[in-house]
């Protein structure tokens, strides 16, 4: 029998994050890497443990080995415990109808059986998708003061982005009258950030009220069903720093915003770190001839060009004569000689070699997909190399070994692609 | 691997000066993100010897804050783990470790409990890897009693407060001179020892009913003649720090590629991990040929220096050929040159502080804190 635990968490992890485009062409979305070192899941993953939450299941689907190695036992997050303690969950192989988690509330659903294991009072879900520091043990006290089935994080966002989200309408008590998905004409401001604590009983009831409803999610179904049920819904106010990553600009800026002075994301206060694996690397080194400036640099780092307005994973090299601007470097990568990256996002154990230049050119719109490859970034995939004095333009998308000849004229024009090994998702 | 492991971590050194006398020597940050120990400790684990045991004395508070949980070096087992021995109170015994072999024989039955055939025995205070692995097999090779682990150092460097050791053609240590007032003779002792467990409780026992107690001048000195005692030359990196000088250069020594690629590659230097952000320049961070580690903030310049973990530089401030230990706030316009500055000070604005390069300042100033 295993002890009671009163609040379990649920931290769905399964997104693929397509309008990330290449960058999670191998991994999931919470698994790609942030701020020098960190993954985006090691936020929500935090917030557990500084809030005394030991009990997380992690919803896995979409290419998890990155994920699951990641994880592990959970020893970053003090997750390695005798009871409790972070589960992985894929979906899994059953007699009669196997399937796939064909949304958030239908993954929760096929793991009902954790969560009974647990016995717990309330079920907090959360999304690894999301960058924030914020207690959830507050909000816990919240629902319990106001005695809620269900307690939503809310956060304030600009009336006329209102309607990119999921709005609640709430009373003076901040009991939830009314919600409204992506409305034109948002009657509210307070957006919805996926965040919710559940009583256990009325979450166990409404996911198995609702199990054959296709593609069950929380917003769309679960959340309509308990209030229409009258269930005592209340929003949660939340006005600390909490960005969606979704997409390259979003993730972009969310990165650029830790290199100003006093940024509004702070990662070295002592009160709520922030735990993610870190393999020991040791400190980084700059040469005599590096110059860095307005940047955040991951350990391990072997520094000899110049670096401005950057964040650097762990690990990179930059060789002499290199020059980095306005650009996101992800760990492992090596640039080369007299390389000058200008607002890129190149992604882990990349190589870009000599002389290379990233992110020149005039304004061209995407021609693999211009939803995702805007923002006038270059984006380089994971494990690419881009062979030596090649020009590269903007809101263009690099994945695989690439070699001169891919280049025509050693240059690939704003708005161009090429994708190589394996295929295009 | 068929060998229990034993760190030696109990000792001080008054040349160390000011630097010890809040941790052991074998708790001293190294090189940024490391403790001295973490170099031992890795070896050991990186050797596949899974039951360590660190024997402590002196001030050991901090060593055992960093030694709080095996699981950084791989220790967590269920067969062997990670021992820590401070010195205790027994019904029959009631004084501390009086030397290395009395540390060694009052934890006796650590050795005696053990099945493993063979002992590595190594200090706490050497910046090193070695795979000691290929200790024992040229110890059993050698068919030796006891192997030695020698490091023959550049004829620039004085070898007087090292043991020094004679060798024959085959290498066999026939002469051994513990901290010889003169010697021109480069070959020293590391203080690694590779020895059978059985012949180690037996000398141990003997040394004790002598009331001798010091594993070096009691057996190594004293049995070399009968013995077969044996050195290893380890020919890779290696210092030892229990000067501040000596630490002060082991240290700079990472700003040199060769060192710091050495201990970079494969198989890792295991240290517990800081959850720490990673460095952040500002705008008037100059930093050249220097290290810098997680949780920095640096607005200042810096150079020729090694900048620990947490450590605030302020504006306009001139840090140069320093070492700067952990979780340090600068004040502005700071200027600190052949400097150690101890860990957790806090240097007030305008300070200057000038070493030189034979007689480095150690600088211990605990300003009160402003924290924005």
């Amino acid at each position: 029998m295993l002890r009671k635990k009163t609040c379990v968490a649920m931290l769905l992890a399964g997104g693929q994050g397509s309008r990330l485009g290449i960058l999670t062409k191998e991994v999931a979305k919470p698994a790609v890497p942030y701020g020098g070192k960190y993954r985006i899941i090691d936020f929500p993953l935090s917030n557990c443990t500084n809030s005394g939450i030991d009990t997380v299941g992690v919803l896995t689907q979409y290419r998890p080995l990155r994920l699951n190695a990641h994880i592990g036992i959970g020893i970053p997050w003090d997750l390695d415990r005798n009871v409790g303690g972070v589960t992985v969950l894929p979906p899994y192989e059953r007699s009669g109808s196997s399937q796939w988690y064909t949304g958030t509330a239908n993954a929760i659903y096929q793991n009902l059986e954790y969560m009974e294991m647990y016995n717990p009072e309330y079920v907090l879900i959360l999304s690894g998708d999301h960058i924030y520091k914020m207690d959830y043990e507050i909000m816990l006290d919240y629902h319990k003061a106001n005695n809620a089935d269900v307690t939503i994080a809310a956060m304030p966002v600009p009336i006329e982005e209102a309607s990119r989200f999921g709005v609640v309408i709430t009373d003076d008590n901040n009991r939830i009258t009314d919600f409204e998905e992506k409305p034109a004409h948002p009657r509210s401001n307070l957006a919805s950030m996926g965040i919710y604590i559940f009583t256990w009983k009325v979450l166990k009831e409404a996911l198995i009220a609702m199990k054959d409803q296709k593609g069950c999610d929380f917003g769309k179904h679960i959340i309509p069903y308990c209030h229409e049920k009258k269930q005592r819904l209340f929003a949660y106010e939340f006005n600390g720093y909490w960005k969606d990553v979704g997409t390259l600009g979003s993730y972009w800026e969310a990165n650029m915003e830790l290199i100003d002075i006093v940024p509004v994301f702070n990662l070295y206060e002592e009160l709520w770190k922030i735990y993610t694996t870190s393999d020991c690397q040791p400190p980084q080194y700059v040469a005599s001839n590096a110059v860095i400036e307005r940047s955040i640099i991951g350990t391990g780092c072997d520094l000899y060009g110049n670096v401005k307005n950057s964040v650097l994973g762990c690990d990179v090299t930059v060789e002499e004569g290199a020059v980095i601007e306005d650009s996101i470097i992800m760990r492992g990568a090596v640039i080369k000689k007299g390389a000058h990256i200008h607002k890129s996002i190149v992604a882990e154990r990349t190589v870009i070699g000599e002389n290379v230049e990233l992110g020149i050119g005039e304004f061209a719109p995407s021609q693999l997909d211009p939803k995702v490859y805007a923002f006038d970034l270059v984006t380089v995939a994971e494990n690419s190399v881009i062979p030596d004095n090649v020009k590269v333009g903007k809101n263009t998308a690099i994945s695989g070994i690439t070699v001169a000849s891919d280049y025509e004229g050693g240059m690939l024009p704003s708005g161009g692609y090429i994708i190589k090994a394996g295929e295009e998702r | 691997m068929r060998a229990i492991g034993i760190i030696l971590a109990g000792g001080n050194n008054k040349m160390m000066r000011e630097l010890t006398s809040k941790r052991a020597i074998s708790a001293m940050p190294m090189a940024g993100i490391y403790r001295t120990i973490d170099f031992a400790l890795s070896n050991m684990s990186n050797s596949h010897i899974g039951k360590v045991a660190v024997i402590t004395q002196y001030n050991a508070r901090s060593l055992n804050e960093h030694l709080n949980s095996s699981k950084w070096w791989n220790f967590g087992r269920k067969q062997g783990g990670l021992f820590v021995f401070n010195p205790t109170v027994t019904s029959e015994n009631s004084v501390w470790y009086r030397g290395t072999a009395d540390a060694l024989y009052q934890n006796l039955n650590f050795l005696t409990s053990s099945h493993e055939p063979y002992v590595v025995i190594a200090s706490g205070d050497g910046v090193y890897k070695l795979d000691y692995a290929k200790v024992l097999e040229y110890h059993i090779e050698k068919k030796a009693d006891i192997t030695v682990v020698t490091k023959d150092l550049d004829p620039s460097e004085d070898t007087t407060r090292f043991g020094v050791v004679k060798l024959d053609d085959d290498n066999r240590i026939i002469d051994y001179d513990e901290k010889p007032v003169v010697t021109d003779i480069k070959t020293v002792s590391t203080g690694i020892y590779v020895i059978r467990r059985r012949l180690l409780i037996e000398l141990l026992q003997k040394a004790n009913d002598e009331d001798r107690y010091d594993f070096v001048k009691d057996i190594l000195i004293r049995y070399k003649a009968i013995k077969n005692i044996y050195a290893y030359k380890m020919t890779d990196y290696w210092a030892n720090i229990s000067t501040a000088e000596a630490y002060y250069k082991a240290n700079m020594d990472f700003l040199k590629k060769d060192v710091r690629q050495f201990f970079k590659s494969a198989p890792d230097i295991y240290t517990k991990v800081d959850d720490l952000a990673p460095a952040k320049y500002n705008p008037g961070a100059n930093v050249r040929n220097s290290l810098v580690s997680s949780g920095c903030i640096i607005n200042g310049s810096v150079e020729d220096s090694i900048i620990f973990k947490k450590v605030y530089i302020g504006n306009n401030c001139h840090i140069k050929n320093c070492l700067v230990l952990n979780d340090v706030h600068i004040g502005d316009n700071t200027y600190l040159e052949n400097c150690i500055v101890e860990s957790r000070c806090t240097i007030s604005e305008n300070s200057r502080r000038v070493g030189t390069d034979g007689n480095i300042e150690i600088v211990v100033e605990k300003s009160p804190r402003y924290t924005i």
